[in-house]
C-alpha cells in the first residue's frame, strides 16, 4: 500500500513531465500500470475538453452557414463539413502533422503546432466542429415553425430571435446527439500519439502508456482492461455532465418528454 | 512521329530526367507500385470485413434477444463493452490477444507434455510446433496471417456495432407482423427467419450505411496492426530521400502523400454516400414506412 503511494507520487503526473524521469522497465506492478495509464488520461481529458469547448463555437457558425440560403455562406460550410466528416481522423492527424512540419520551415510561428499539445488540438477542434456542425445543422432544420412564428409575433427579429429562440431550441434538440459526439471525441483523442505527433520524453496519453506496458510485458490482458476501465469512468462522467445540461435545457418542458442521451453508432472518424 | 521520347521514358537514368518525365518515372518505381497495390489491400479488407462483421453482428443481435439468459447477457455485454471503449484500444488489444490465444490453443494440442508455464514474467513461451505461423514458413504466410488477424479484429469490433444496429432493426419490425405469424401457427424460429429477418433490412439500412462509412474511415488503422497498408507506404515513400540511397532524391513530401490519401478517402466516402442513397430508394419502394409512402404519393 505504501509502495503504491510512492508509485503515485512518482508517476501520477508523469504524462506532464513531473516526477520520475524513467518509466518502469521491469517487474511491472499493477499499481504502476494503473497510475501511469491514469496519468495519461490527463492528456485525453485535455484534448477532449478544449476541442469540445472551442469546437462548439465554430460548430454553431458552420451550422448557421450551412442552413443559410446565401451561397457564399452555405458552400464553404458544406465543404468544411464534407472535408472533415468524409475523411478518417487518423489521416487528418497525419496530414495536419506533416503540414505543420512544413509550415515550421517557413515561419517559427508554427513551432508549437508541430507538437501534440497545440497541433493535435487544432485538428481535433476542426474535426469536432465539422461533426457537431452537422448535428447542429440537423437540429436547426427541425426547430418548430411555430416557435419561429411566435417569436416574430412578439417582435423578435434577426440576432435577437436567433439568440433567444432559435439557438436554445437548436441546442435542446441537438443535445442527445451532441452527447454522443462528446463521448466519441474523447475516444478519438487516443489516436493523437499514434499519428506522428511525438510523445516527447515519453509524455503520452493513456493509450500510449497502455501500449507501452503491453509491448514490454507482452501481456495485453492487464493494461488494456485498465484503460477500458478509465474510459468507461470518463464516459459515465460525460453522460452525467451532459445529462445535467440536458435537464437544464429542457427544464421548461413537461419532464416525462425529455429524451435521455443514448450511445449511437458513430464511432471512428 | 517523335518516337525519340519513348527512350527518355525508359527511366533507366533518372538523373537526366526532368519535369513531367521525371515525375512519371518516379511515380512508377517498384515501391510506388507496392503503394498502389496497398489500396487493393484496403479494398480487400473492406470486402472481407463487411460480411464478416455482418455475421458477427447477426450472431450478436440473435444472442442479445435470446430467451436463454446467459446467452442474452453475453450478447448485450459484447455490444456494450465494445461500444464503450475507444475502438483503437480494442484493435491493439485483440491483435495481441488473438495471436496469443491461437498459439496457446495450438500449444495445448500439439505439445501436451510441456511442463513449463506459458507465461513467464514478460515472456510468452509456447513450443516451436505451436508457433503461428511456423518459424520456417515463407514471408507471404506471415503477411497473410497478420492480415487475417487484422480482419478478425475488425470483424469483432464492427460486429458489435452491427449487432446493435440489427438488434434495433429486429425490434423495429411491426409487432403486428410477428403476431400474425404466430396466429398462423408458426414457431418462434419460423417467425424469426420468415417474417422478422426479411423485413428488418429497411430499418437496418440507415444504421448499416453509417457503419459502412465508419468502417471505410477505420481502414487506415490497419497501419497500427502491423499491415503494410497505404499509411505505411505514404510515410515510407514521402520521407526525405538523399541521393545516396535512391535514384529519385526529394525533400520531405509526406504532406503531399497524405493529401493524396485524404482525397482518396473523400472520393470513396462520397461515392458510397451516393450508392447508399440509391439503395435506400430501392429498398423503400413499396414499404410501409415514411420513405415508401412518400414515393407512392409522388407516383400517384
Amino acid at each position: 500500500m505504501i509502495d503504491c503511494l510512492d508509485t503515485i507520487a512518482d508517476y501520477g503526473l508523469r504524462s506532464l513531465g513531473y516526477g520520475e524521469r524513467l518509466l518502469p522497465r521491469s517487474d511491472f506492478t499493477l499499481c504502476q500500470q494503473v497510475t501511469l495509464i491514469g496519468s495519461g488520461m490527463i492528456w485525453n481529458v485535455y484534448f477532449g475538453l478544449l476541442a469540445l469547448i472551442s469546437g462548439f463555437g465554430l460548430a454553431t457558425v458552420v451550422a448557421v452557414g450551412k442552413a443559410s440560403n446565401k451561397r457564399w455562406a452555405r458552400k464553404p460550410a458544406e465543404w468544411f463539413i464534407f472535408l472533415f466528416r468524409g475523411s478518417p481522423l487518423f489521416i487528418q492527424f497525419f496530414f495536419g502533422y506533416f503540414l505543420f512540419l512544413s509550415l515550421k520551415q517557413v515561419s517559427p510561428a508554427f513551432d508549437a503546432f508541430a507538437s501534440a499539445w497545440a497541433g493535435a488540438l487544432v485538428v481535433l477542434f476542426l474535426n469536432t466542429a465539422a461533426y457537431t456542425g452537422e448535428i447542429f445543422y440537423g437540429a436547426l432544420q427541425s426547430v418548430p415553425k411555430g416557435d419561429q412564428e411566435a417569436a416574430e409575433a412578439y417582435g423578435l427579429t434577426g440576432w435577437r430571435k436567433f439568440r433567444r429562440i432559435t439557438w436554445p431550441t437548436m441546442l435542446r434538440l441537438a443535445w442527445p446527439a451532441y452527447t454522443n459526439e462528446a463521448i466519441f471525441l474523447f475516444h478519438a483523442t487516443t489516436l493523437v500519439f499514434f499519428t506522428g505527433f511525438p510523445a516527447v520524453q515519453q509524455k503520452g496519453d493513456a493509450l500510449y502508456y497502455a501500449s507501452y506496458f503491453a509491448d514490454k510485458t507482452f501481456n495485453p490482458f492487464v493494461p488494456y482492461p485498465i484503460l477500458a476501465g478509465f474510459f468507461i469512468l470518463l464516459t459515465l462522467c460525460i453522460i452525467a455532465i451532459m445529462g445535467a445540461v440536458n435537464r437544464r435545457l429542457n427544464r421548461h418542458l413537461p419532464q416525462a418528454a425529455t429524451r435521455r442521451p443514448r450511445l449511437l453508432p458513430q464511432i471512428i472518424r | 512521329m517523335r518516337r525519340g521520347h519513348l527512350t527518355i521514358f525508359a527511366c533507366t537514368d533518372p538523373e537526366t530526367l526532368s519535369g513531367l518525365n521525371w515525375l512519371i518515372c518516379y511515380l512508377t518505381t517498384g515501391k510506388h507500385l507496392l503503394f498502389y497495390a496497398a489500396f487493393g489491400t484496403v479494398l480487400l479488407l473492406l470486402a472481407i470485413t463487411a460480411p464478416a462483421a455482418m455475421a458477427f453482428g447477426f450472431g450478436g443481435a440473435m444472442a442479445a434477444r435470446s430467451r436463454i439468459a446467459p446467452l442474452r447477457w453475453f450478447g448485450k455485454g459484447y455490444i456494450a463493452v465494445v461500444r464503450g471503449v475507444p475502438d483503437i484500444a480494442f484493435f491493439l488489444f485483440f491483435v495481441i490477444a488473438l495471436d496469443q490465444g491461437i498459439e496457446y490453443v495450438r500449444h495445448k494440442i500439439k505439445c501436451p507434455d510441456w511442463d513449463q508455464p506459458v507465461r513467464q514474467g514478460s515472456d510468452f513461451l509456447v513450443c516451436q510446433a505451436a508457433k503461428m505461423p511456423l518459424g520456417n514458413s515463407p514471408q507471404w504466410v506471415h503477411e497473410s496471417y497478420g492480415f487475417a488477424l487484422a480482419v478478425l479484429t475488425f470483424a469483432i469490433v464492427f460486429g458489435a456495432f452491427a449487432a446493435n444496429v440489427l438488434f434495433g432493426a429486429m425490434a423495429a419490425v411491426p409487432r403486428g407482423q410477428v403476431e400474425t405469424a404466430e396466429a398462423y401457427g408458426m414457431t418462434a424460429r419460423q417467425t424469426f427467419w420468415r417474417i422478422t429477418v426479411p423485413q428488418m433490412w429497411i430499418y437496418a439500412l440507415p444504421g448499416l450505411g453509417n457503419l459502412w462509412m465508419v468502417l471505410i474511415k477505420a481502414t487506415p488503422l490497419l497501419f497500427l496492426l502491423g499491415v503494410e497498408d497505404i499509411v505505411y507506404w505514404a510515410r515510407e515513400l514521402g520521407a526525405a530521400k538523399t541521393p545516396r540511397f535512391t535514384d529519385y532524391p526529394h525533400p520531405d513530401w509526406r504532406m503531399w502523400y497524405f493529401l493524396a490519401l485524404l482525397v482518396f478517402y473523400l472520393a470513396f466516402t462520397r461515392v458510397s454516400e451516393i450508392v447508399l442513397a440509391r439503395l435506400t430508394r430501392r429498398l423503400s419502394h413499396g414499404q410501409a414506412t415514411a420513405g415508401g409512402e412518400a414515393m407512392r404519393r409522388a407516383q400517384a
